[in-house]
């Protein structure tokens, strides 16, 4: 344990559910690895949202602005996050809505199946969430003989096809129309025998398959993007319409969401809808975004319940250099620009959340104590494009240097000499933690080249770092650094550049 | 103890090194100062970019036009505050309103649907339905297949800050950015799944 916790009354109390990946990282990778048609998606995909995004962000002037304002906003909820719940509670409750808190996963599915019970349902419509992923609902409410429908597109695909979602943002990226295609002849009852593998044919099969039971649902399960505290209001953004179905239609509505998700005010959901769809869409505003406090009768659903799960926030918020991972606001930006997500797609990691995000939430949920998410930490070149890509600027590197001295840390006991791993990690968190010291590692740079044959390629790396080659080849680091480069590019005394980029860094 | 407790017991202890919350700068945008015209215009051209239709008319020219979009459905559906001589041209109107509102069977039944806005977003071509009479329920903007939406070209905002000012958070409140869409197959934008697949903006002058 982390001498960060001392101060605490108690442990902290960890996550479950989903959260544990059921593999370590490397194995789960080396598998998808080998999938050919996976890494092609992905590759295809992460490279045309990435692009999208580019374009977009670079339309608004402010950008830097909002995520100044977004990260300060979070943090500020984070620090009041006690009182901010109370007073969300209070008003979300004055208009009519009910809230239940929930302290981990057993806890909130049983929340819902007693609800879903008294409203006589044994159907649920769901709109895609990843807090009744995390928590396993789908497969808890089917062994209590509920049947949950998914209703987003990509994740009916995923759940008529009994597999699981491969990125937060387009859950079924992992296949192409063709399999599509089969997975609908095969598994909808009333699908047209022609249907034919164009999208547009597809998306028009899955809203005959689902219109019905919208229109007759009486439970709907939804998750919750922002909730707003001084006003007690809900919000769910999506694009398809399937989350203002589930939202409107039935009389009852039962939403799961993390006690993080929290905004102080109303106005700060400006900034926050103006970083999601761009940085997560790459589009300027995502199709339907629906906002409700309470109930407003004769409109919508008349039930209105809302689950408040812990499920290991208290613990990550524990964590003083972690806590900040809890700004997430799931846009899949940093999935999208990670070249170590890239190659082996989301199911390596195991647990609900992939990515680099993943990468530090699931271990601080989960406690870096948890067997298979120890290992998530390492899955990470340390090259900081989910940093840069981030509207709430989360610095994910930094805490996965953190998190993986924690593990080196944790195992200290077992291992008792502080191994090769301890000793790099520590080195490595020093050397990182400053601009002057990393630039002064990167001046010895030219020695790597040494170790490299003369295919200019490392073939086998001394030490623990041996496993890293063991299924890949290393090119030598160039005989200069990018700092180097720069400087020598750049350093005439009028640029501007030049010393505006220093001050951003 | 009660789970309510517990998660707040712990939440409290989480933060045993008592963080400052942090000064948010709003150095943002509040404001656009864009004209009227520049305002439309920008809005046409993002929900043009959404692929939904756009019309600029003058107030006297706004029943001929809801006409034109409406030819060929066979009925459609306006919330009993709509001002009447929107839709005073086009046969087949059925009205919902909160002492007769209509069952999701009957909307399911309807093609279109009529309805007036509370705001609009110019910046990233939102229109915002808050539920007001004119407006109506939400499932009434929902069902029908085409969404007809008449935006006063006062109501634009240039960027979302002004528009969030201007609006009522406790109304239930639905922004729409053009039709139903999705690109989950393959990353290739389907106009149309659940919500209205087709969306025709009005925006009046
Ligand atoms: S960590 Fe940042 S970039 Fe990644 S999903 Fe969360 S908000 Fe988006």
């Amino acid at each position: 344990m982390s001498p960060t916790y001392l101060g605490m009354p108690g442990l902290p109390v960890y996550g479950d559910g989903n959260l544990h990946a059921s593999e370590a990282f490397p194995a789960a990778a080396r598998r998808e690895l080998g999938n050919a048609q996976l890494r092609a998606n992905l590759g295809h995909a992460t490279h045309t949202i990435r692009d999208k995004r580019l374009r977009v962000v670079a339309e608004l002037p402010d950008w830097e602005d909002l995520r100044e304002a977004g990260s300060a906003i979070k943090a500020s909820v984070m620090a009041r996050l006690p009182e901010l719940l109370e007073e969300f509670e209070k008003n979300f409750t004055a208009r009519g809505g009910i809230i239940h808190w929930a302290r981990d996963a057993d806890e909130a599915n049983g929340i819902v199946r007693d609800l879903i019970r008294d409203a006589g349902a044994d159907e649920v419509v769901k709109v895609k969430s990843m807090a009744t992923q995390e928590i396993g609902l789908n497969e808890y409410l089917e062994e209590q003989g509920i049947s949950a429908l998914e209703t987003d597109l990509a994740e009916l695909i995923v759940q008529l096809d009994h597999d699981k979602p491969s990125h937060i943002l387009v859950p079924a990226i992992h296949k192409n129309r063709a399999q599509i295609r089969e997975i609908f002849l095969r598994e909808m009852p009333d699908v047209d025998p022609d249907l034919t593998d164009t999208p547009a044919r597809l998306a028009e099969a899955a809203r005959l398959h689902l219109r019905r039971k919208f229109l007759s649902a009486k439970v709907a399960i939804s998750g919750a993007n922002f909730a707003l505290a001084d006003t007690g209001t809900l919000a769910v953004v999506e694009s398809e319409g399937n989350g203002r179905m589930c939202l409107t239609l039935p009389d009852t509505l039962i939403t799961v969401m993390g006690v993080e998700k929290l905004l102080p005010s109303w106005t700060d959901l400006e900034v926050f809808m103006q970083l999601l769809p761009r940085s997560s869409t790459g589009e300027r505003m995502n199709p339907y975004t629906s906002l409700w406090t309470g109930v407003t009768e004769g409109d919508g659903p008349q039930n209105v319940h809302l689950v408040l799960l812990d499920n290991g926030r208290s613990a990550a918020l524990a964590d003083e250099m972690g806590r900040s991972a809890l700004h997430c606001i799931r846009c899949s930006a940093c999935m999208n620009v990670c070249p170590v997500y890239e190659r082996t797609g989301g199911h390596a990691y195991g647990s609900t959340y992939p990515g680099p995000i993943g990468a530090i939430l699931s271990p601080l949920l989960t406690g870096i104590t948890s067997e298979e998410n120890a290992s998530l930490p390492y899955a990470s070149s340390l090259c900081g494009a989910c940093y840069d890509a981030c509207p709430v600027k989360i610095n994910i590197p930094e805490i996965l240097v953190h998190l993986r001295s924690e593990d080196v840390e944790s195992r200290r006991g077992t291992t008792k000499v502080p191994g090769q791993m301890d000793v790099a990690m520590k080195a490595a968190s020093w050397v990182m933690g400053s601009g002057r010291r990393m630039a002064l590692a990167e001046k010895a740079l030219p020695l790597g080249k040494l170790a490299a044959g003369p295919d200019r390629k490392i073939k086998k790396l001394p030490g623990m770092a041996a496993g890293w080659t063991q299924s890949r080849d290393i090119p030598a680091p160039p005989a200069q650094s990018f700092r180097d480069w720069w400087a020598k590019e750049h350093h005439d005394p009028g640029s501007e550049e030049h010393t505006e980029l220093e001050e951003k860094a | 103890m009660s789970a309510r407790t517990e998660i707040l017991d712990r939440l409290r202890a989480a933060l045993h090194d008592s963080p400052e919350a942090p000064e948010i700068p709003r150095k943002y945008r509040h404001t656009s100062g864009m004209s009227e015209d520049e305002l439309i215009e920008l809005l046409s051209d993002r929900l043009l970019d959404y692929k939904a239709g756009v019309s600029v008319v003058d107030e006297a020219s706004v029943p001929a036009r809801v006409a034109e979009l409406l030819a060929g459905e066979k009925s459609y559906v306006v919330p009993a505050g709509l001002d009447e001589r929107w839709t005073a041209l086009v046969p087949g109107r059925v009205v919902d309103s909160p002492q007769e509102p209509l069952s999701v069977e009957e909307l399911d039944g309807i093609d279109a649907v009529v309805t007036g806005s509370a705001a609009a977003v110019a910046e990233t071509g939102t229109i915002i339905l808050d539920g007001s009479p004119g407006q109506g329920r939400r499932a009434c903007s929902l069902i029908p297949d085409h969404h007809v939406c008449i935006v006063k070209a006062g109501d634009i905002a240039g960027v979302l800050p002004e528009a969030v000012r201007r609006l009522d958070v406790t109304h239930p409140l639905t922004w729409i950015s053009g039709p139903s869409a999705t690109s989950d197959i393959e990353l290739e934008r389907v106009e149309g799944v659940h919500g209205p697949r087709r969306l025709d903006v009005v925006i009046v002058r």
